[in-house]
């Protein structure tokens, strides 16, 4: 048996693993990073658009800070979010370009003078001011502000990841990849407190299993999109870190019914163009080639929030505005009015993306795209600090996690940017609690042993069933049909509008799958090492269960937030429904998990609930939002007469500065908010 | 608005794929053949899903965007490297045979072990932004010439898929040598002022026939990296600049 000991084990390689990584072994801390590809492959790679920060260096995002962005985050997150958290993220993310400025990430730089941009399709003229040349630049994104948006053309992603990965190899820190964590190895601790300890670790090549056991151990795995038949994401997107973390029993997931729809992906494969097409000035259309989303959204138009746009479109194709094809009907986005040079300049992987899979030119033709699944707000529920309520020495951080910026729907842009801020800060906490006497290992290896010997006794029954159900009975399995009938599941029942008689099916339907699933015989292919077949029906074994934890989530919120829409409970809810939804499942053997309630508190939000700003206003309103509104606007009204400055009147309102790590608590500047240079 | 462009009816596609599982004992490199219908659309991304979900479920091979982003699936493709993943199925003959590509370890069939090879090439040639100064992340970052930020971001879209190591004719007689990826590579970190490596320090370590004198310029890589990155003039570029310091220093000149 093999057991590697480390101080930190981070279980994923994308843009919010390597950068707990480096933040850990920059504190001095032994790290190793496991991925299932090399981490310049993981999906933060396909990021295309751009990373917000609030640094307010182009005219269009001239008077951003951070009371904007975080406005903008709480909104977009249709009130979901943890406030705190969002004011932690959007005063690190400045920071966090900065750094990665630093750290070699050609960003798209501002050149001064006269620029024509595309806005509302008409050419408008911008000034950069002298004193912005050169400074990182930034585009609009839905539901901001501001031009907030930065970017390295569009390969935004792509540029943050191999600055990051390089980062880490001139830091000598240890990553194994083609390595998939299969099992949190956890028990109860000296002191009485359930603990994670660690991994079983199976080699993608060898088919070796080890166990990594650590004083902390931080899951950044991505998302879950890869549960739905068609998804933007990358196909390793398939939620294992946050099965993993599910199946120990006592690690929560937090608001698992909450994705996200991308308005514009391609059809029919779910290739996502950025929203930096419709940032740039592109623009949808109809089948009769009509810009339909100012008759929906007057004010915000093609770039009103994600849900909201995503809603639209599927209204729209609902009235017969579609256009048919033999994959359903879809609608056309249009960037041919941007010009072939922004095209290829800015916009080039969508460019690429249009040639190489649709076989068409964006500069001439219009591209078919329709909303497809994008994002997973939900994840596995931390605290602030990025560590499990419920299992000591366990964390997660970037899309993986739910420490819960995004809330019911999350920014465009604010995604990257908050893979990066939690890589910082949690790396922090970590190096903080690995400091104290409390993390020392003391797990017995009768234990690590027990879990290596469970793990291998799973895969064997999936490679031999025969000689785990000798009389044959329960049938077995194909788990490449098991799995597709989860994602039709999904796609069908569980989508961008959802009501309670699909959810139920849904919720039924996949109880029954879970049953099946324990019945899989992996066929055809029956060696232990590299072996795709046997990988597929593990893999699929937890999906089912992070399907139901999302179908199961929806099902019981009788309320519409961002991104989840109930056409039965069309209203949001606060009177009732201001709470996360938190998952657990103590019972392997039940086909359920355990379902409670996180309230939110708005009588310490710096932001109340209001009214989001689509649509018409029919919330169902909490009584506390108006007696908070009230307070604040009380103590706004005090700390104006008196003269304070912004820094102050939100110090008051919510006051967070003090939950960040020491090193990330300074100011911010910007052009409009000079340092005194005694003070840099 | 669009073109349909596969609009004929389904062609019956014949594959030879490499199979070989050196992980498998006793197992040895065949060439093996799957018959497949073609659908409207397809790439080699799904025609290869399909043929591991019904015909062989032990096939190997990699794909995680699936959109020409990452850079996990280059292979061989009729005898051309390319990335299956962005290759439509109708812009081939029917009868299309893959191989992995050659250079890097085999995994299986067609599945090889780019990561670990860029890794090692990553450290040998420190491709990361060398400074000493400490920052302030609180202050407004440095400002860079707009032009030079994206010739810098030309350089830094290689997505280390190796294409160009398994098309290049130096490779094949040298083995330590660091191929167009690692001279793009180069190239890239030459031109960031960030980096404060002079060149006589890029001078060692490319300045010899692994490195920049090593390249016999037959151009077999810009041909086949799918970023279409200017390999080309960025190999001539370091030559010149490497030789002009190689003449300065005349002891260093290894050729
Ligand atoms: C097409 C596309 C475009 C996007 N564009 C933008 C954008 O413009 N701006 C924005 O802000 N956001 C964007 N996003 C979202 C954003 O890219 C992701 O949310 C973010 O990159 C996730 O980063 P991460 O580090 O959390 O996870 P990932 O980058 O997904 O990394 C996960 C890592 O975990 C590893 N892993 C997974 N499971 C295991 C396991 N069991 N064992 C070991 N390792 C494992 C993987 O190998 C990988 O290294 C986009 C998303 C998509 C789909
Ligand atoms: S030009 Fe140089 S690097 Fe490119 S294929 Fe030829 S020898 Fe190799
Ligand atoms: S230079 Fe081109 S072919 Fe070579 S690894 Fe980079 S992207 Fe691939
Ligand atoms: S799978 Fe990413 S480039 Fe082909």
């Amino acid at each position: 048996m093999k057991i590697i000991y480390t101080d930190v084990l981070v279980i994923g390689g994308g843009l919010a693993g390597l950068r707990t990584a480096t933040g850990v072994k920059a504190r001095g801390y032994d790290v190793v990073v496991l991925s299932l590809v090399p981490p310049k492959r993981s999906h933060s790679a396909a990021a295309q658009g751009g990373m917000q920060a609030s640094l307010a260096n182009s005219a269009m995002g001239e008077g951003d800070n951070e009371d904007v962005h975080f406005e903008d985050t709480i909104k977009g997150s249709d009130w979901g979010a943890d406030q705190q958290v969002a004011r932690m993220f959007v005063d690190t993310a400045p920071k966090a370009i900065r750094e990665l400025a630093a750290w070699g990430v050609p960003w798209t730089r501002i050149q001064r003078g006269n620029h024509q941009a595309i806005i509302n399709t008409e050419s408008v003229t911008i000034n950069e001011q002298n004193q912005a040349h050169g400074l990182i630049n930034s585009r609009d994104f839905g539901g901001t502000k501001k031009w907030r948006t930065c970017y390295t053309a569009d390969g935004t992603g792509h540029s943050m990841l191999y600055a990051m990965d390089n980062k880490a190899q001139e830091q000598k820190i240890d990553i194994q990849e083609r390595m998939e964590a299969i099992a949190l190895i956890h028990d109860e601790s000296s002191n009485g407190k359930q603990r994670c300890y660690g991994a079983v670790v199976r080699n993608l090549m060898t088919g070796e299993l080890s166990a990594y056991i650590a004083k902390a151990t931080t899951i950044a795995t991505g998302g879950y999109g890869r549960i739905f038949s068609v998804s933007t994401n990358a196909i390793i997107c398939e939620g294992i870190g946050q099965a993993i973390a599910l199946e120990t029993g006592i690690a929560t997931l937090g608001n698992m019914e909450a994705i996200q729809f991308h308005p514009t992906a391609i059809v029919p494969v779910g290739i996502l163009t950025t929203e930096g097409c419709r940032g740039d000035g592109g623009v949808l259309r109809d089948v009769d080639g009509y810009r339909f989303m100012p008759d929906y959204e007057p004010e915000k138009k093609d770039l009103a929030s994600r849900d909201v746009v995503s809603r639209r479109m599927q209204e729209h194709i609902r009235k017969g505005k579609g256009v048919a094809s033999r994959y359903g009907d879809h609608l056309w986005l249009d960037i041919t009015l941007l010009g072939r040079e922004h095209i290829e300049k800015n916009l080039r992987e969508v460019n690429d993306i249009c040639k190489n899979f649709l076989g068409i030119d964006p500069a001439e033709e219009w591209i078919p795209v329709r909303p497809t699944q994008h994002y997973s707000m939900g994840g596995i529920r931390t605290k602030y600090t990025g560590e499990s309520a419920t299992l000591k020495g366990l964390y997660a951080c970037g899309e993986a996690a739910c420490w819960d910026l995004h809330g019911f729907n999350r920014l465009g842009g604010n995604s990257v940017s908050e893979t990066v801020v939690s890589g910082m800060l949690v790396a922090e906490y970590i190096a903080d609690y690995c400091a104290t006497i409390e993390s020392s290992i003391d797990i017995n290896s009768d234990v690590i042993e027990w879990f290596i010997r469970a793990e291998e006794n799973k895969l064997d029954c999936l490679l031999n069933y025969e000689q785990h159900h000798q009389d044959k009975s329960p049938p077995p399995e194909d788990a490449y049909k098991l799995r597709e009938a989860m994602e039709t599941i999904m796609m069908d029942k569980v989508g961008i509008f959802r009501n309670g008689k699909d959810l139920q099916q849904a919720v039924d339907e996949l109880q029954i799958l879970l049953q099946r699933s324990k019945n899989i015989s992996v066929r055809r292919s029956k060696s232990k090492a590299a072996n795709p077949a046997l990988e597929n029906a593990y893999r699929t074994q937890k999906m089912i269960k992070i399907a139901l934890t999302a179908a199961y989530g929806a099902l019981l919120r009788t309320e519409s937030r961002g991104a989840h829409s109930r056409e039965d409970f069309p209203q949001r809810n606060d009177k009732e429904w201001l709470k996360r939804t938190i998952i657990q499942w103590p019972d392997a053997n039940k086909t359920l998990p355990e379902v409670s309630y996180e309230a939110l508190n708005i009588m310490k939000m710096e932001l109340p609930p209001g009214f989001r700003g689509y649509g018409t206003d029919s919330t169902v309103v909490h009584l506390d939002s108006e007696k908070r509104q009230q307070a604040i606007k009380d103590i706004q009204d005090e700390y104006h007469t008196a003269g304070n400055d912004r820094f102050s009147l939100q110090n008051k309102l919510m006051p967070y500065k003090a939950l960040l790590p020491p090193k990330y608590r300074g100011k911010n500047e910007r052009l409009n908010e000079r340092f005194d240079d005694d003070q840099g | 608005m669009t073109k349909d462009n596969i609009s004929r009816s389904a062609r019956q596609l014949i594959f030879n794929i490499l199979r070989f599982d050196p992980h498998l004992k006793g197992d040895r490199p065949r060439m093996e053949r799957f018959e497949i219908e073609e659908s409207s659309g397809m790439t080699l991304f799904i025609a290869l899903n399909d043929i591991r979900r019904n015909h062989d479920a032990s096939l190997k091979f990699d794909f995680v965007c699936r959109a020409g982003i990452c850079g996990s699936c280059a292979m061989v493709i009729n005898g051309k490297p390319g990335l299956a993943c962005h290759t439509l199925t109708a812009s081939l003959d029917t009868e299309i045979t893959l191989a992995p590509l050659p250079v890097f370890e085999l995994i299986g069939d067609l599945s090889v072990y780019t990561g670990n090879w860029m890794r090692g090439l990553n450290e040998r040639l420190e491709t990361w932004i060398h400074e000493q100064e400490e920052h302030d992340f609180t202050r407004i970052e440095e400002p860079m010439e707009p032009d030079l930020a994206d010739e810098i971001y030309e350089l830094d879209r290689c997505i280390e898929c190796g294409c160009c190591i398994a098309g290049c004719g130096t490779v094949q007689m040298r083995e330590e040598f660091i191929g167009a990826v690692g001279l793009n590579k180069i190239a890239r970190y030459q031109l960031d002022p960030r980096d404060k490596r002079s060149d006589e320090d890029y001078y060692d370590l490319i300045g010899d026939e692994d490195g920049v004198f090593g390249c016999m310029t037959l151009l077999g890589c810009e041909d086949v990296c799918p970023k279409n990155l200017p390999l080309q003039s960025k190999i001539a570029y370091l030559r010149r600049k490497m030789l002009k310091i190689g003449l300065k220093s005349p002891k260093k000149i290894c050729f």
